[in-house]
């Protein structure tokens, strides 16, 4: 498994686990993060937050966040 | 024909940036009413429409993702629809980005209160490639679905008989609802049948079951209160065991979702990048959409500075001609009725007056940005410079339009979604310099400065900037315990403003601010004329004069003279006053009085302090609005303390080194 926020832009990956309390797992649900959802990089520049695409939104994520966000390969094996 | 027996209540539900407000504003025109939620500071919207000789009542829920009791609005919203029961929920939902935005739905079906779903954005949605069947997804979900364009009033004829047709119970409703899995449906029997005798009548059994499991605070705090100790260690017991459930109930929303849509929603290649894909490339971009940025931003400044400014002005003076007016019609009356009503009374008026051009401007341009979809994208791209004061990237642009105004800086500090960041956002504004103390600066400077006049202007802002972050750390270390807001933010797709949406926007805060803003600031500045005016008549007399005078003590440790402390009293009314007062205790000619009274020492200290110094009566009562009365008191305080401490460093500095 690795961070969301090691995905280059373009990358996609599955989602298997969330990393937080309640509240935070609560409000990344409500926007479409939930274990088996797909989410695509969309831009992630090195620094300041990223910008993914899950179930059709796009969302803002601080680095931060991002990194609580645990995902595997759409195939299943390592990310170059 | 009207029907007596009641106005039926409709509560209109959605996601943030579903265009709920669209539809609400389509539905009421200028029949509502903005308040505020009772005892919360969240905006409350009531308005009536009348369909077929009925009139229904309509209400506007906050915009909220979910109804987990995580934030204000979601509690306001679940609360509001358990506790008045509305006749029918219209539930909006943004038929571009269908599956996240049918995620409230999944949580408002399962109340007891018949829904409709109305499917907005169809217009967009189809610009992004998505078609999508209303029929079908009626069919699969057993509510009655509305396909609508609210920004075209596209379909608000169905939507109207589709509330009319549910509110006299002619529609069929059997919908469908999603079902966790059989191990934690197991668990929520369970719990169900603990949580069920102890329940206030208000809420359904099956739906606290659900919330405890999501570990909703404000049901487990209910639940604990009314079980006994060994109840209630059975329900942790539990509750601990499946600390999971969140996840998966909320999976099994999405699951539900999809198999209702299935049918339904033709969705575009994957892989083809859509219309705001392609301009997020752009205005996203670390260096392109910077460079816009700053070009949309200057764009705002000019239309400001071109068009509200010289507005401002030419209300001012139209204002002052009124008192020279009513002098000369009131020259019979005692002096001192003449001076109140020329001077005090049409002064404050002309002053709250003079604030409506740029509040105008700024309104409108706020409702623009936000309607677009274009903040968002200004927060995302501010947000690294804001975070290490502990603000959101929405703050970004209520500081930055503060150089125009702290006025509307502060208004526009509703945006930001969490309260702590809000009121962070709140206390700093006022130490954006705005364009009236600017001109303070632009006229003293040279007088006392010559050549340097523009270093020491540009310091000035300079000093002004680095106090607000400097402030902004310490706030967010002290106040706020480094609490850091996360960044989870939504970027809605990019679509074209609303003309109506706009209008009304502007329209409501306007006469928010006149009605609350307006009368405080009206009172200050009669009690500052009266200050200033009695007891005889004379300014240079006057109590004013007298409080300046015994403030001289102070004023020593920042080596100022009693009229220059004056002049920053009278400041808090409007800072180009201070020009003004410096005039009239001076005498005429301020050019050659002034350098003349005031050390260089003195004179830097005096324009630090009148940069720092207390938020103007206007900045003040908004914030009194916003924020309530502690906060604006503190606000008053905190700055005083600031301006005069800077005050006393910078003279005793500057006489240190020789320029006393």
């Amino acid at each position: 498994m690795y961070p969301l926020i090691k995905l280059k832009a373009n990358q996609r990956g599955v989602i298997r686990a969330l990393r937080g309390g309640h509240r935070f797992i609560a409000r990344m649900a409500s926007l479409g993060f939930t274990p088996g959802a797909v989410v695509t990089m969309t831009r992630n520049d090195g620094f300041g937050p990223v910008i993914v695409s899950v179930r059709g939104t796009r969302v803002a994520l601080g680095r931060g966040e991002a990194n609580r966000v645990l995902i595997v390969t759409p195939q299943g094996g390592h990310l170059d | 024909m009207t029907d007596e027996r009641s106005s039926p209540v409709i509560a209109l539900a959605g996601q943030p940036n579903v265009g709920k407000s669209t539809i609400f504003n389509w539905l009421t025109g200028l029949n509502q009413h903005v308040g505020n939620w009772p005892g919360k500071t969240i905006e409350q919207k009531i308005g009536t429409f009348t369909h077929n000789g009925r009139q229904y009542t309509v209400v506007d829920l906050p915009g909220t993702y979910s109804l987990t009791a995580n934030s204000e609005e979601e509690r306001i919203t679940r609360d509001y629809i358990l506790r008045e029961r509305p006749d029918v929920v219209v539930a909006v939902a943004d038929a571009a980005v269908l599956e996240r935005s049918l995620y409230l739905l999944t949580e408002l079906i399962a109340l007891p209160v018949p829904i409709i779903l109305v499917l907005n954005m169809m217009d967009v949605a189809e610009h992004e490639g998505i078609q999508i069947e209303p029929k079908v997804l009626q069919a699969a979900l057993g509510i009655p679905v509305v396909p609508m364009s609210a920004t075209h009033g596209v379909g608000m004829d169905r939507l109207l008989s589709t509330i009319e047709a549910t509110v006299d119970g002619r529609i069929p409703y059997t919908p469908s609802r999603p079902h966790i899995s059989p191990e934690h449906q197991e668990v929520a029997e369970k719990l169900k049948a603990i949580v069920a005798p102890i329940l206030p009548d208000l809420y359904p059994p099956d739906w606290v079951a659900l919330k405890l499991l999501e570990g909703d605070g404000e049901m487990i705090a209910l639940v604990r209160e009314r079980l006994s100790p060994e109840q209630w260690k059975a329900v942790d017991a539990l509750l601990y065991r499946h600390e999971d459930a969140v996840l998966d109930i909320a999976s099994a929303r999405y699951a539900w979702i999809e198999r209702m849509i299935r049918a339904a929603v033709t969705r575009p290649r994957v892989g083809q990048v859509s219309f705001t894909g392609r301009l997020d490339n752009v205005l996203t971009h670390p260096l392109w959409g910077m460079l816009i940025l700053l070009a949309v931003l200057g764009g705002v400044f000019w239309l400001t500075y071109t068009i509200g400014a010289p507005l401002q002005g030419w209300m001012g003076d139209w204002a002052q001609k009124l008192a020279g007016l009513s002098r000369q019609q009131l020259a019979a009356a005692p002096p001192w009725l003449t001076a109140l009503i020329a001077d005090g009374l049409i002064g404050g008026v002309g002053l709250v007056i003079t604030f409506l051009p740029i509040l105008i401007i700024f309104f409108a341009v706020m409702a623009v940005l936000e309607d677009t979809g274009y903040m968002a994208r200004i927060a995302y791209l501010t947000d690294r410079f804001m975070h290490a004061m502990g603000l959101h990237g929405k703050s970004f642009i209520p500081l930055l339009l503060g150089f125009g105004c702290n006025v509307p800086a502060v208004l526009g500090t509703r945006i930001i979604e969490t309260k702590r960041a809000r009121l962070l956002t709140i206390l700093l504004a006022p130490l954006v310099p705005c364009t009236a103390r600017m001109a303070v600066i632009t006229v003293l400077t040279p007088l006392f400065f010559h050549s340097y006049a523009p270093l020491i202007a540009w310091g000035l802002v300079t000093m002004n900037v680095i106090v607000l972050a400097l402030l902004g750390i310490l706030l967010h270390r002290l106040l706020f315990h480094g609490e850091q807001a996360s960044f989870i933010m939504e970027l809605p797709l990019y679509h074209l403003p609303n003309l109506r949406t706009i209008g009304l926007y502007v329209w409501q805060n306007l006469l928010a601010f006149l009605q609350k803003a307006g009368s405080t600031i009206l009172l200050v500045s009669l009690l500052v004329w009266a200050l200033a005016y009695f007891p005889g008549g004379v300014q240079s007399e006057s109590y004013l004069v007298a409080f300046g005078h015994a403030l001289e003590p102070l004023g020593r440790l920042m080596g100022l003279s009693w009229q220059a402390l004056t002049a920053l009293l009278t400041s808090f009314v409007a800072k180009e006053n201070t020009i003004a007062t410096l005039g009239i205790l001076y005498g005429s000619d301020l050019a050659a009085a002034l350098p003349h009274s005031l050390s260089p020492a003195s004179a830097l200290a005096f324009l630090v302090v009148q940069m720092l110094f207390v938020p103007c009566a206007a900045t003040v009562a908004v914030i009194r609005q916003e924020a309530g009365n502690r906060w604006a008191l503190f606000s008053v305080a905190l700055l005083l303390f600031i301006s005069v401490l800077a005050g006393i460093l910078v003279y005793q500095l500057g006489a240190v080194l020789g320029l006393g």
